[in-house]
């Protein structure tokens, strides 16, 4: 089928771009609930109760996208899939035991006998924090090129510490949503104590994507690109001063505006995406490989996309149904 | 231990343990659905007690299996670089639809299922009951083409050593698809009849005499007793299927060496590989040959027709291959003796539970995992007897490893295994800690006073 020209190039650009949807949503979705999971010690262990209650039936659909991102990458780009892992092949393992363990968490912790809920929170904790961790770092060696030097480790060391902020953030901003009273004060605190970690995280990637890449440096700094990007920077601290106003706002009697963190930490995550999308685009492991190189044939990816066409919307239906009827405060969860 | 070895072991591992979870939700999610039409049919409350305690190992088993899922998707691409690069175009789009088709399906409506019985109208939470089974199976039915097609591939030509399809037909209904679907729900069914039958033995055992107990107890042993004898025959048709299309294998099942007639049916047997012939043999004559070709003298394939010129060695290794088959059949066997004893004794002058022997009920809780141990000796069966191809006929195993130091592997193999004993202990401790709640009466709790507007949500149950 021609209709849109080569297939060549619109398939493995279409694949690109759903797979990048993908990791959007899954970085928003399961973000906030890892978050959740990260402040886990700073609550008390009644308010432990409500923020599971809060993520409890999403979690299970959110660490769904991660699968049909990781999915998308090993169908349509295999050979990228098998270079990104390889080369990732330890932080992935502490990925994968950080969510077996927060996944199996959720269910002993009200399932086990009642003396040993202390150490499935604590587990739960150090699985959502593994987590975290493990991604903040790939996406540092990511940004990195995937080379192996000592200075590579050091700043993927640190984007792991801020994606884990980040998390937290977004993570405390859904609190603020799906909660009342004091766990809602404290969620308050909770984010503003993470914005640092938003705006450190963006700034240190901003800057080492084109320091390390003379080719992104062009990108983003030639006329007259430099003034068509301008507005994602100025928009990004544009949400930034946004986010942090609706914070000041709040707690307050008619819980006017708990909405309004969760909302601007999206808009922040998608501003950061296009930029990292932008940086990155042809490349699908940097600097090696592009889309176009990587794809599979086109036969293939032709079939999954006829599938996707009419899945992906439904999809969306559903998934906006479940977060409907669980929508407003969370209340704790049973099973009658 | 090289690089090679140790990523078998270590899919190996994953694979295995992941297995056990599927295996129960694909058919509890039915079992929770017919619970709940039969509460909707009736109105009788011990199909919603049923229903509870069952949709909390449902929950449970359901967690274990997406995150040990989610570590497979992982290691296509850390461990197998190989398998991808070269059969991408054909495992790739089976992979999407399984995601695209029932992974979003059984994850977004579990929520509602678990959760929404007083949030949402009865017949939403029935449906839900039902998607989430759907989607349950519908994995199933996905993960089953590709591992049938890496089995008895066709519909696809290689170009360059990487395959590209030519057929969806020939590949998604590749010969030995339907068997193995069939054979593996059926292995779901009776995993899922045992568990329940052994839990609910447990209960009665410790004294649980309530309604509910009594329904899962009989739903659980008349459900084995059907299916049983429906998985023996499925499993002979799947057998004489593997005959034709991968011959070694079942030379390696039945540890016959040499290309022969009048092939007796070996009930033990040390294989040696080095000496190419079996020690200790004990058989019935004739019966392998009797099975597999339906006379006594017919011919059945022996391994040493599947030894290169070289003395390259392509069939499988032979010691695990026949053992992993007899203890699958011989579980199989004992499933047929106790659900079948079980249900005369119930059956005979309508005594119900109270008919069966309390050494019988005692039989039952260790059989509660009989289900599994059949089930992981049947895949042991078929994917080691697939050795040492990957894709049979197309990639073998060593090809498609990835170059990762073997220190790596096995470091996350340690870490692995030893994650993944705790939470096998942990789970299995969970369901008898709950079974054990349930005896001492897990009546609903009154609802704690929730807050202004959290209040305000909770729809009247329906």
């Amino acid at each position: 089928m021609n209709l849109f020209g080569d297939p060549t190039v619109w398939l493995p650009f279409t694949f690109a771009a759903l797979m990048g949807v993908s990791i959007l949503v899954y970085v928003v979705l399961d973000g906030f609930d890892l978050g959740v999971g990260v402040l886990f010690p700073f609550a008390t262990d009644a308010e432990k109760d409500i923020m599971v209650a809060s993520i409890g039936p999403f979690w299970d659909a959110n660490e769904t996208w991660l699968v049909l991102a990781i999915g998308l990458l090993l169908v349509a780009f295999p050979t990228a899939h098998g270079t990104i892992l390889t080369a990732l092949y330890l932080p992935v393992a502490i990925m994968l035991i950080g969510l077996i363990l927060r996944g199996v968490a959720f269910e002993f912790r009200v399932k086990a006998p009642t003396p040993h809920k202390a150490t499935w929170n604590w587990l739960f904790f150090a699985g959502s924090l593994m987590t975290s961790l493990a991604q903040g770092f790939m996406l540092g060696k990511y940004v990195m090129g995937l080379e192996g030097t000592l200075g590579t480790w050091a700043f993927a060391a640190i984007t792991a510490v801020f994606l884990t902020v980040a998390y937290s953030m977004i993570g405390a901003c859904w609190l603020i949503l799906k909660t009342e009273t004091e766990l809602q004060a404290k969620a308050v605190t909770w984010a503003k104590g993470g914005i640092w970690g938003l705006i450190l995280g963006l700034g240190a990637v901003s800057l080492a994507t084109p320091l390390v890449s003379p080719r992104i440096f062009d990108k983003w700094f030639s006329a007259p690109e430099i003034f068509l990007l301008a507005p994602l920077p100025i928009l990004s601290a544009v949400m930034v001063l946004l986010l942090w106003r609706s914070l000041q706002r709040l707690p307050n009697v008619t819980d006017k505006g708990s909405r309004a963190p969760f909302t601007y930490a999206i808009l922040l995550y998608i501003l950061a995406f296009c930029g990292l999308a932008y940086s990155f685009y042809p490349y699908v492991v940097p600097e090696q490989l592009t889309i176009y190189e990587a794809a599979s044939a086109p036969e293939s990816l032709m079939i999954i996309l006829v599938g996707a066409i009419f899945v992906i919307p439904m999809i969306g239906g559903y998934t906006a149904l479940a977060y409907w009827v669980f929508k407003g405060k969370a209340a704790e969860l049973r099973y009658d | 231990m090289d690089t090679l070895m140790l990523s078998r072991i270590q899919f190996g591992a994953n694979i295995s343990f992941h297995i056990l979870f599927p295996t129960i939700t694909i058919a509890l999610g039915w079992v929770l659905l017919f619970f709940k039409l039969r509460y909707n049919a009736t109105g009788n409350v011990r199909w919603m007690e049923a229903y509870r305690f069952w949709v909390k190992v449902f929950a449970l088993s359901f967690a274990m299996g997406v995150v040990s899922g989610i570590t497979m998707s992982f290691q296509f691409g850390t461990n197998w670089p190989g398998f991808m690069e070269t059969v991408g175009n054909i495992a790739g789009p089976l992979l999407a639809y399984e995601v695209m088709t029932a992974f979003f399906l059984e994850a977004v409506f579990l929520g509602i299922m678990l959760f929404g019985f007083s949030r949402v109208p009865g017949w939403l939470h029935t449906l839900a009951t039902f998607l989430v089974a759907f989607g349950t199976t519908m994995s199933a039915f996905w993960i089953l083409v590709l591992n049938s097609w890496m089995h008895t591939p066709q519909g696809f030509e290689m170009r360059d050593g990487v395959a590209y399809a030519t057929n969806w037909f020939e590949i998604i209904f590749n010969p030995s698809m339907p068997y193995r679907l069939i054979h593996m729900l059926l292995a779901s069914g009776l995993t899922v009849a045992f568990l329940i039958a052994g839990l609910s033995a447990f209960r009665w055992l410790l004294g649980d005499r309530s309604n509910s107990v009594r329904v899962t107890l009989k739903t659980g042993v008349f459900m084995g007793a059907l299916l049983i004898p429906m998985q023996i025959f499925m499993g002979d048709m799947h057998g004489l299927n593997t005959l034709e299309y991968q011959p070694q294998k079942v030379a390696a099942m039945e540890g016959n060496w040499e290309t022969q007639s009048n092939v007796p049916l070996l009930l033990f047997a040390i294989p040696d590989e080095e000496a190419r012939e079996n020690r200790m043999e004990v058989g019935i004559p004739n019966m392998a040959s009797i099975i597999l070709k339906h006379k006594a003298d017919g011919v059945v394939p022996g391994l040493n027709d599947f030894v290169a010129e070289d003395g390259t060695v392509m069939h499988p290794p032979v010691a695990p291959v026949f053992w992993s088959f007899r203890i699958m059949v011989g579980t199989g066997f004992a499933m047929l003796l106790l659900s079948w004893a079980a249900s005369y004794l119930m059956l005979r002058r309508k005594r119900g539970p109270e008919g069966v022997p309390k050494m019988m009920m005692f039989a039952m809780v260790p059989m509660a995992f009989s289900g599994w141990v059949a089930t992981l000796a049947g895949w042991y069966t078929t994917e080691i007897g697939r050795q040492p191809w990957l894709v049979q006929g197309v990639l073998t195993t060593e090809t498609a490893v990835a170059d990762v130091p073997a220190p790596f592997v096995g470091t996350t193999l340690a870490a692995y295994l030893a994650i993944y004993a705790l939470l096998l202990a942990a789970y299995i401790g969970v369901l008898f800690f709950l079974a054990r709640k349930a005896v001492d009466g897990d009546l609903p709790r009154p609802r704690t006073p929730l807050s202004g507007q959290a209040i305000a949500r909770e729809i009247p149950a329906e």
